[in-house]
């Protein structure tokens, strides 16, 4: 998804970390990883967090989500949805398609915040003076700090073939912090490759109502 | 023997009675150091209640506590998860400099923040789930 904006722009001091939140490793990320890579003479960076350690640090929820980060290592995004959108709430299950009129306004929105990046690396717009990116950070509570510890001993537990323990820290790191989907589906794709994205997932995106999935980022 | 998970580290510990241990491991788990006053890290002493100290061992799932970082326990026991204090964690961001990690590239690379200052990053995130 990132290539093209990688190679459009590497030469004006850009850079691209993709990171992987995939707790069942390197090799199950790869065929992706060389999918995006394919035809392309250099690549960014594309790492892999198993132990969903830049979501403990940024206190991130969900994927895709991006940070922005200047020439001095300074915060000038906070952690926002990258170029995904709701949409996909509204696709027919029996089908998978979206209609045109959603097809077109969820690309059109992935393209607005592809010209974002593009903006900010050729004249720095939409980079937040400090006040606003801070106002725009998420607050870690002390049931966050206790989920990420339970969801790290819950991966830990799962690789070292304690299944049934480590489900068990996973779904009280879930209760804790509810709003974390990367939290949840990881659980369900440890669980199972294809739950994370199975009946209980769409169920529990119909439970938020009128709460977005993936928060349009304010550009 | 038991495995405590830090943020960034595994380390593998001789403990009782929950996780209680000696100066040196407590140290070399936390970074915080046992003096008279309490466990310290630089400048900074954390006074610890009488009953979290006997001797040189340190009950290092108190003094976490009293940090206000979550010490969670495996069923058994024997796996201990100690997580960053959500005031940490909110400090680190307020203070706006993106907070450092080391990751492996998919080849197995270790590849830090760090080595990119002096360009913008576009850091993000994604999984195949």
């Amino acid at each position: 998804m990132w290539q093209t904006l990688y190679d459009e722009l590497k030469d004006k001091g850009f850079m691209v970390v993709a990171v992987a939140e995939e707790s069942r490793g390197a090799e199950h990320a790869r065929p992706w990883i060389d999918q995006a890579r394919a035809g392309s003479t250099s690549s960014y960076w594309q790492l892999v967090d198993t132990e969903h350690r830049l979501e403990d640090l940024y206190n991130l929820v969900n994927v895709p989500q991006a940070v922005w980060i200047d020439e001095r290592g300074r915060i000038v995004r906070p952690p926002e949805t990258a170029g995904s959108t709701d949409h996909f709430r509204r696709m027919d299950l029996s089908t998978r398609t979206m209609s045109p009129s959603d097809q077109a306004a969820r690309l059109a929105a992935r393209q607005a915040y592809l010209d974002a990046v593009r903006e900010w690396v050729n004249t720095g717009r939409h980079a937040m003076p400090p006040d606003v990116a801070r106002a725009g950070l998420p607050k870690v509570t002390p049931e966050i700090a206790e989920a990420r510890a339970r969801f790290r001993l819950g991966v830990w537990l799962r690789a070292h073939g304690r299944a049934a323990e480590g489900d068990l820290q996973m779904a009280e790191a879930s209760r804790l912090h509810p709003d974390s989907w990367s939290m949840w589906r990881q659980a369900a794709d440890l669980d199972e490759v294809g739950k994370a994205s199975g009946p209980e997932f769409w169920e529990r995106v119909q439970a938020l109502g009128n709460r977005p999935y993936y928060p349009p980022p304010k550009l | 023997m038991i495995v405590i998970l830090t943020p960034t580290d595994q380390h593998d510990v001789a403990t009782r009675d929950g996780l209680w241990m000696s100066a040196a491991d407590a140290e070399k788990v936390t970074g915080w150091t046992l003096k008279p006053e309490g466990m310290c890290r630089a400048e900074l002493c954390v006074p610890l209640p009488e009953t979290a100290v006997k001797g040189t061992d340190v009950d290092v799932a108190a003094f976490w506590r009293k940090l206000g970082g979550p010490a969670i326990a495996s069923e058994a026991g024997d796996v201990w998860a100690l997580g960053a204090p959500a005031d940490e964690r909110n400090h680190a961001l307020e203070g706006l400099m993106a907070p450092d990690f080391t990751l492996p590239d998919v080849d197995g690379v270790p590849r830090s923040l760090s080595q990119l200052r002096g360009t913008k990053v576009f850091l993000a995130t994604w999984a195949s789930w």
